[in-house]
This record gives C-alpha cells, sequence and structure tokens, in this order.
C-alpha cells in the first residue's frame, strides 16, 4: 500500500517538476540581474534580485505596441469564433439534421492541419487579398484555430442544459428565440465565458502563424520569436519576454480551472 | 376552461408508430387521466395538445379553436413536467411569474396572484430560494404553481408525481384532487399508475401501443373493461380470465370452464346464444368471487397471502390460477380444495381471438 503511494507521490512530483521547472527557470532569470546571467556556471538561485532585466524588455522598442496588437488579435479571434462557433454549437446539440454528424467530423478535421504549413500559403492569399500584415488577418487564421474548440465547447454545454427548460418557457408563452436568450444563454453563460478564455489564451500564445502572416505590426510572441532568431537580442530579454508572455496564460488558467473541469465533460452539480 | 376536441391524431417518429389515429374529446372543466403502460403515446398526446410536437395528420381544437398550428405559448395551455423543469438559475418567486412575467401583467398583480398560488400550494417560504436549495417535493409543487398561476384554459401534467415517493405521492394525490376543485382548469393527467388515475379522473383514456382503447368513468373502466388488456391493467391485483366455452344444456345457456358449468347471467344470454359453442374469456375480478360451499367452481388452494384486512388466496381452477380476494379471518390452508361462487352480476365476457368484451345485451 504504500509502495503504492510512494509510486502515485512520485508520479505527481515528476510531472509537476516537468511542468513548473521550466517556469521556475525562466521567472528567475527573468529577475536576474544582467551580470548575473552571463555569469559561468550560472547560479541556480541569483544572489540578487533585479527588475531591470524585466523594465529593459518592457521598454524596448516595440513591446508594448506587439502587447497591444496581441490583445486587439485576441479580441478580435473572440468575437468572430463566437459569432461563427456559438449558433453552431447550439444548432449542433439541439437540431437532429442531415449531415450532422458530417459537419462534426468536418469541424474537428480541420484540426489535421498543422498552422504552420497553412500560414505560408495563407501568407500568399492574404498578400493577393490585401490583408497581410493586418491584425484582421492574424485574427482569421486564430479564428479558424479556435472554431473547433469553441464548438465542441458550445455542444456540450447546450447539450447539458435540459431542453424542457426551453420547452417549460415556450409554453409559458416564450417564442422559440425568447426561450433561449431567457433560459438556454443565461444556464450556458458561465462555460462560454470559460470557453472565451480558453480561445483569448490560445490567440495570445499563437506564434507561429502571426510570425509569419506579421512584418511591422506584430504580435507579442511574433516579436519575441523573431528577436530570438533573428540579430540575437541580449540573453536577458530573451529570458524576459519568454516570462512575460507566460504570465497572462499562467494567471488566467489559475484563476478559470474550476471552469476547465466541466468544460471537458466532467460535470459539477 | 375549455373543452379539448383530438381529431384523428398521428404522430410518428421515424418508423415508430406513436400515436395511432386517437380521437378523444375532453369536456370542459373535467380531469382527464390518459393511462397507460410505458411507450402507449400518453405524452405524446399530451405534447400535441401542448403544441411541443407537432402531429403528422389530425387537428386538435382548444374551446373555439383550432390550434394545430398555434405555438404553446398561445394556446392558454399550461404544463408540469415530468423533471418539473424549474428554471434554475431563477429563484422560485421568478419562476412562479415567469409566465406572467411573459404575458406583461404588472409587477403588484404578479405579486398577488403568486401569494395567492403560494398559499394554495403551500410554497410561501420557499419564494426566495433557489431550485436548488428545494426537496423533490417542494419542486413539484412549484412547477404545479408556475402553471396554474397564469390561469390556463388547459392545464397538462405529465407523471407528476412519479418521481416522489410512496407516501409524499399519496399526499400530493389528494391535493391535487382538492387542487382540481380549486383551479378552474380542464385537466389532462398523464400516468402509468393505475390507483392514481382510479382516485383523480373524471374519467379515464386507456391507451395502448397509441392507440385508444377506452375513454370511460373509473367505475364504468373498472367493472366494465372494454377488454382484456383494459381489464388486466386496471385493479390490483387484476381481472383474472378463464378459458371456457359455451354450452347449451335443456335450452339453458351455461359456460364450461374445466369441469364445472357455470350459469351465464341474464344480461348475456343473447349474445351469448348467438354464439354457439365458442369458446369465451370468463373475467372475474378477485374481490367478487366468493369461496363458499357449493359454489360452481373447485380447485385447490395454492398460496394464501395474509394482507390484514383481507386474504388474497391463489387457486387453481382447471389448470388455471385464480386470485381470490375473501375476507380476514379463517382462510383454507395451502393444498386444501375450495368451491368458487363468482358473482354472475359481476362477471365480464371476452371474445379470446380479439381480447375485446362481449357486450351484454
Amino acid at each position: 500500500m504504500t509502495l503504492r503511494r510512494l509510486g502515485f507521490a512520485s508520479a505527481v512530483v515528476m510531472i509537476s517538476a516537468w511542468v513548473l521547472l521550466p517556469i521556475m527557470l525562466i521567472a528567475l532569470a527573468a529577475f536576474s540581474p544582467r551580470d548575473v546571467l552571463y555569469q559561468w556556471p550560472r547560479p541556480l538561485w541569483p544572489s540578487t534580485f533585479t527588475l531591470d532585466t524585466f523594465l529593459f524588455f518592457a521598454g524596448s522598442s516595440g513591446v508594448l505596441a506587439a502587447t497591444w496588437n496581441s490583445v486587439v488579435v485576441a479580441g478580435l479571434t473572440i468575437a468572430l469564433s463566437f459569432a461563427i462557433a456559438a449558433p453552431t454549437g447550439y444548432a449542433l446539440a439541439r437540431y437532429r439534421f442531415a449531415g450532422r454528424d458530417a459537419a462534426n467530423l468536418a469541424i474537428l478535421g480541420t484540426k489535421m492541419f498543422p498552422a504552420t504549413v497553412l500560414s505560408i500559403p495563407l501568407a500568399v492569399t492574404f498578400l493577393r487579398w490585401g490583408l497581410y500584415d493586418t491584425l484582421l488577418g492574424v485574427a482569421i487564421v486564430h479564428t479558424a484555430l479556435s472554431i473547433p474548440f469553441v464548438v465542441v465547447i458550445v455542444t456540450s454545454i447546450f447539450a447539458g442544459v435540459a431542453f424542457e427548460l426551453e420547452e417549460a418557457a415556450m409554453t409559458l408563452g416564450c417564442s422559440r428565440a425568447q426561450a433561449f436568450l431567457r433560459i438556454a444563454l443565461p444556464m450556458a453563460l458561465p462555460g462560454l465565458a470559460a470557453a472565451g478564455i480558453f480561445t483569448f489564451v490560445l490567440s495570445w500564445n499563437e506564434v507561429f502563424a502571426s510570425t509569419i502572416l506579421t512584418l511591422d505590426n506584430r504580435t507579442l510572441p511574433a516579436l519575441v520569436l523573431s528577436s530570438v532568431s533573428g540579430a540575437g537580442a541580449p540573453l536577458h530579454y530573451r529570458f524576459a519576454g519568454g516570462f512575460f508572455m507566460v504570465i497572462p496564460a499562467l494567471v488566467i488558467i489559475f484563476l478559470i480551472r474550476r471552469y476547465l473541469l466541466s468544460l471537458w465533460g466532467v460535470t459539477v452539480r | 376552461m375549455a373543452r379539448i376536441s383530438l381529431d384523428r391524431l398521428w404522430k410518428r417518429f421515424g418508423k415508430v408508430v406513436a400515436v395511432r389515429d386517437l380521437t378523444l374529446e375532453i369536456a370542459d372543466g373535467e380531469l382527464l387521466v390518459v393511462l397507460g403502460p410505458s411507450g402507449c403515446g400518453k405524452t405524446t398526446a399530451l405534447r400535441a395538445i401542448a403544441g411541443l410536437d407537432r402531429p403528422d395528420a389530425g387537428r386538435i381544437r382548444i374551446g373555439d379553436r383550432d390550434v394545430t398550428e398555434v405555438p404553446p405559448g398561445q394556446r392558454g395551455i399550461a404544463m408540469v413536467f415530468q423533471s418539473y423543469a424549474v428554471f434554475p438559475h431563477m429563484r422560485v418567486y421568478d419562476n412562479v411569474v415567469f409566465g406572467l412575467r411573459m404575458r406583461g401583467v404588472d409587477a403588484a398583480e404578479q405579486r398577488r396572484r403568486a401569494q395567492e398560488v403560494a398559499s394554495l400550494l403551500e410554497i410561501g417560504e420557499l419564494l426566495d430560494r433557489y431550485p436548488a436549495q428545494l426537496s423533490g417535493g417542494q419542486r413539484q409543487r412549484v412547477a404545479v404553481a408556475r402553471a396554474i398561476v397564469v390561469r390556463p384554459e388547459v392545464l397538462l401534467m405529465d407523471e407528476p408525481l412519479s418521481n416522489l415517493d410512496a407516501l409524499l405521492r399519496l399526499h400530493m394525490r389528494a391535493e391535487l384532487k382538492r387542487l382540481h376543485r380549486e383551479v378552474e382548469s380542464t385537466i389532462v393527467y398523464v400516468t402509468h399508475d393505475q390507483v392514481e388515475a382510479l382516485s383523480l379522473g373524471d374519467r379515464i383514456a386507456v391507451m395502448k401501443e397509441g392507440a385508444l382503447v377506452q375513454c370511460d368513468t373509473p367505475t364504468r373502466v373498472y367493472h366494465e373493461p372494454a377488454s382484456v388488456f383494459v381489464g388486466s391493467f386496471i385493479g390490483s391485483p387484476p381481472m383474472n380470465f378463464l378459458a371456457g366455452r359455451l354450452a347449451s344444456t335443456d335450452g339453458e345457456i351455461g359456460v364450461r370452464v374445466g369441469d364445472h358449468v357455470l350459469a351465464v347471467p341474464s344480461s348475456y344470454r343473447r349474445t351469448l346464444a348467438a354464439r354457439g359453442d365458442a369458446e369465451v374469456l370468463l373475467g372475474v375480478r378477485p374481490e367478487a368471487i366468493a369461496v363458499r360451499d357449493g359454489g360452481p367452481l373447485a380447485g385447490s388452494v395454492m398460496v394464501v397471502e395474509p394482507l390484514g384486512s383481507h386474504h388474497l388466496l391463489t387457486v387453481t381452477v382447471a389448470g388455471a390460477r385464480v386470485k381470490v380476494m375473501m375476507d380476514g379471518g379463517d382462510a383454507p390452508q395451502p393444498g386444501q380444495t375450495v368451491t368458487l361462487a363468482p358473482d354472475p352480476a359481476r362477471v365480464r365476457f371476452m371474445d379470446p381471438r380479439t381480447g375485446l368484451a362481449i357486450a351484454a345485451a
């Protein structure tokens, strides 16, 4: 019995370490002074902590603008993907129609195409359409990437809202649409909010498509990637940049972790 | 209050025929119980009256209006669902006045009617709570309150008591009967429980496999079942059916059951005489058979179940098992031979081929 618990505990420790170690290393490095970073061997725990590295990054040219771009793209992605995927999810959950399973499969099938591979032909197409190097173009690609997730989430949310409740509303004088707005939507709101936040994180972290599709109007991941792979940015800049990008995702997912459980089908009554 | 009239309703789900050529007239203000086993089409018929399912053929009238094309919210109906369907994200008060709010009733009138209904259903202290904080029985009363507060012409109830425990069910049955007197609506009540049907209904519409089998007062459905199915479904324990053959001795018609011959009651003489020596089923309820010396049927007692106020005997007669109810007190022993005398006034004859009752003259 104790052997089992020991095995379980060590598995937990290993998995946590696998996830936390890189984040910790980056965090520590992001708050170490520049000269500490260039020491060899580099101490695991820096002697002094400083905000200089971080501020250097934040103040670097283009960082604040890129951050703003990321926010705009994420916002557009949420708006577009919800406009398309939320009604789709409702329809798939409520109606039985010919081609329903095929539609489901097709939507999930788009996930088979890696964004990296698609981005290059997309860049060519966007150049033709005048969408290259625009935030809207990036948002469109992010929307395409997030729609399958949002559809699946919204479908399962509305499948979990008993149709009888909307029927009861209809017998009390609601039209189909009113029953949806007054009964189904309020009940689905927590799940929809979590889906929205998930979409935000997806868009915020997306790096490949945004790198290929932007030149001057970079999003933050694109900026950091191009500066890392491009003309050698200083080491502390890269660590600070990496940490800066990880923070929003970490914080948000920490806050909505309870809703993520219900998103993935484990209903908490 | 309104009359309801269902005219030749058909409803199919894929290949399954849920409701088959249903024609039914429900009188103004009556409480009609639609009774039948699972899958007989009773809930489908109710949902068709509500407007939640479109029938494939047939018309539905409520009052003077043909409502077949009218959406549920405009038919003058209110429905209590089997799962209650109380809105979980609203307080009980908001649930109850939801229908009034949708119809634009002003807030003061909403409050007045809500209080009225809350005291009728004893949910006054629950108005501020959320449904998740209520017990099943309380939620059921909220569902009923929400339905009757709009003063519908027609109140539809889909097995409202089946999710309650036995004691609560007994209590709510009496409450619903009281409610029917207070509320001026025609009530259509769906259930599979024949005791509920007998207790509550002004009339009972018995359905089987999508078709209406009999629609009559509880007394008639109980004492004059239209078929073997109705006789077996209604009454606990169900009606006994003995296989017999008509025989004519000295001009007197009798029924031969095994080795015994029973006289045919005078009300049946003419209709049975026309059948020559056909096979018939003799239907008689357990409480209509007396254990009496010199009775026309003889059998051996298999089981004696003492049920307090009476005994339930299982007697083998001519190879068939017959249930007999006798008063508490001295009961025969298993293995004993007894003679039984069915009450001729309570005997019903059925055609063994069709399962339908043979009409008395």
